[in-house]
């Protein structure tokens, strides 16, 4: 094994350009359990620590830019008015140490469908910024998971930051596991409002092959709310939406059995978590609305 | 490889590293430091905490070759560690006449933390009865000292949540509690 520690990311791009099988290793909270385990022995490990940039965040008009290396804790302590779903999501990552650690380039890199920020970058809307020596590119989050434990990177390319929108409403992460720390979900589930555009969007974690989005749940949600006139009027989810868009998160979900848990109780953990996650979210909405309105 | 780290304090020379090889392997194999405690080599359980440039991590999921020229603090440097941090915030004014005349040339021992003392923190666990097997202990110190370095007010919520990443089996956690309930008192009398 050869151990690669660029000192820029220019470096580290001529060195993933020179040996593409190199394994990047930031937090290492994934790539040394492998090690460890003697599941994997890498030809090189690529250690990302000393190019600093991948630790920092811009705040901009409409979206984050958050370096692939940023720790969850940061994410915690200094994100959660921009990012509340991620930062929430964070928040069940492992436990403190594994926070100080690891970030969302590792999660994606990673790309288990058990990662807790994804479905937190799905409901919010995210690009992953990559780049190699050929040049940088963004991927939507939709196109970036390619299958279990697979994604859309070329093998000289590395994961410089991820650019996630900004909140402009309420959003809601959850998590199922057998106690609150040092979990790996049985199944997850992230939602977020989006009062600008009117819409919805959802993320499940952990109950299909990869990340996904309750697409289907999302179109029968963002009509049935435009229908009933809800994101002006304000009123209460009618009950039978919100167990229709349940039925449809659960449908969305193509989950196996496992150590973890059972596909059925997978597919109905994520119905639960979906309807509670849109009742928190849009109570918080009514919340806000009658707080401007108040104001007005 | 060869890595040049700091632990303790001191300078660290560790030859013949493995590439893949974790900084717990290194502090307790190669330069004699067993207080990290070596169990789940996955983080789940916390026993091989130390502190990476002052911050909690698991020393088996960090590569060696990553610690290079970065700054380690192991159990077996906490009471120093802990006694520095409190003359820095200006606790201790100078070295009394008594304490001189007992001054012995203890600490030439430091590195395996014999000899140097107890931290708060160590001392509250014996007090409280929080030490059973005594595996768990390494990893829970570094952690407890760490929260109550940053948060010197815990809430009972706070602390279970700082010590979420260290598992114990015999305890049932209740002395653990106990123990850092009392650091925290102890810190906040200035005892």
């Amino acid at each position: 094994m050869d151990f690669l520690r660029p000192a820029s990311w220019e470096e580290a791009l001529a060195a993933k350009a020179e040996h593409p099988t190199a394994v990047p290793i930031a937090g290492g909270t994934d790539v040394m359990v492998e090690i460890n385990f003697d599941h994997r022995r890498p030809e090189y490990l690529m250690d990302l620590n000393r190019i600093g940039d991948l630790t920092e965040w811009e705040v901009g008009e409409d979206t984050v830019r958050l370096g692939a290396s940023v720790p969850y804790t940061k994410i915690m302590e200094n994100l959660r008015a921009e990012l509340p779903g991620l930062a929430l999501a964070s928040h069940t990552v492992a436990s403190p140490q594994i926070r100080n650690r690891g970030g969302v380039g590792g999660n994606l890199g990673t790309a288990s469908p058990a990662g807790d920020a994804h479905p937190a970058l799905l409901a919010a809307g995210a690009e992953v910024e990559v780049e190699s020596v050929r040049g940088s590119r963004r991927i939507p989050i939709d196109e970036f998971y390619r299958g279990v434990k697979r994604n859309a990177l070329a093998p000289d390319e590395l994961i410089r930051a991820v650019h996630v929108k900004k909140a402009d409403g309420p959003q809601q992460f959850s998590k199922v596991g057998t106690r609150n720390a040092m979990v790996i979900a049985v199944c997850a589930f992230g939602l977020a409002l989006h009062p600008e555009t009117r819409t919805v969007r959802t993320g499940i974690g952990s109950a299909a092959p990869t990340p996904v989005r309750a697409k289907a749940a999302e179109e029968f949600l963002n009509a049935a709310l435009d229908e009933g006139g809800f994101w002006d009027n304000g009123k209460i989810i009618t009950p039978s939406v919100a167990k229709r868009f349940a039925d449809l998160c659960s449908a969305a979900c193509n989950p196996i059995d496992d150590v973890r848990g059972t596909a059925s109780y997978r597919r109905h953990a994520v119905g639960v978590m979906a309807r509670r996650t849109l009742t928190w979210t849009w109570e918080s909405y009514r919340g806000t609305r009658r707080a401007s309105e108040g104001a007005a | 490889m060869r890595v040049n780290f700091t632990v303790n304090g001191r300078p660290q020379e560790a030859d013949d590293v493995w590439e893949g090889e974790s900084l717990l392997y290194v502090l307790r194999e190669r330069l004699g430091l067993p207080g990290s405690k070596n169990a789940c080599e996955q983080g789940e359980c916390g026993s091989c905490t130390v502190r990476l440039d002052g911050v909690p991590v698991c020393s088996c999921l960090v590569a060696a070759g990553q610690a290079e020229g970065r700054d380690v603090v192991t159990v077996e440097g906490l009471a120093d560690f802990a006694r520095q941090r409190s003359c820095g915030t200006g606790a201790c004014g100078g070295t009394s006449l008594d304490e001189a005349r007992q001054w012995q040339a203890e600490g030439t021992d430091s590195q395996t933390g014999e000899g140097s003392g107890l931290s708060p923190i160590q001392q509250a666990f014996i007090d409280a009865g929080a030490v059973q097997c005594g595996f768990c202990t390494p990893g829970l110190l570094v952690a407890a000292d760490e929260m109550l370095e940053r948060n010197p007010n815990p809430t009972d919520a706070d602390i279970r949540e700082a010590l979420s990443g260290n598992l114990c089996r015999c305890t049932g956690y209740e002395k653990i509690m106990d123990a850092v309930r009392l650091a925290a008192a102890r810190q906040s009398e200035g005892v």
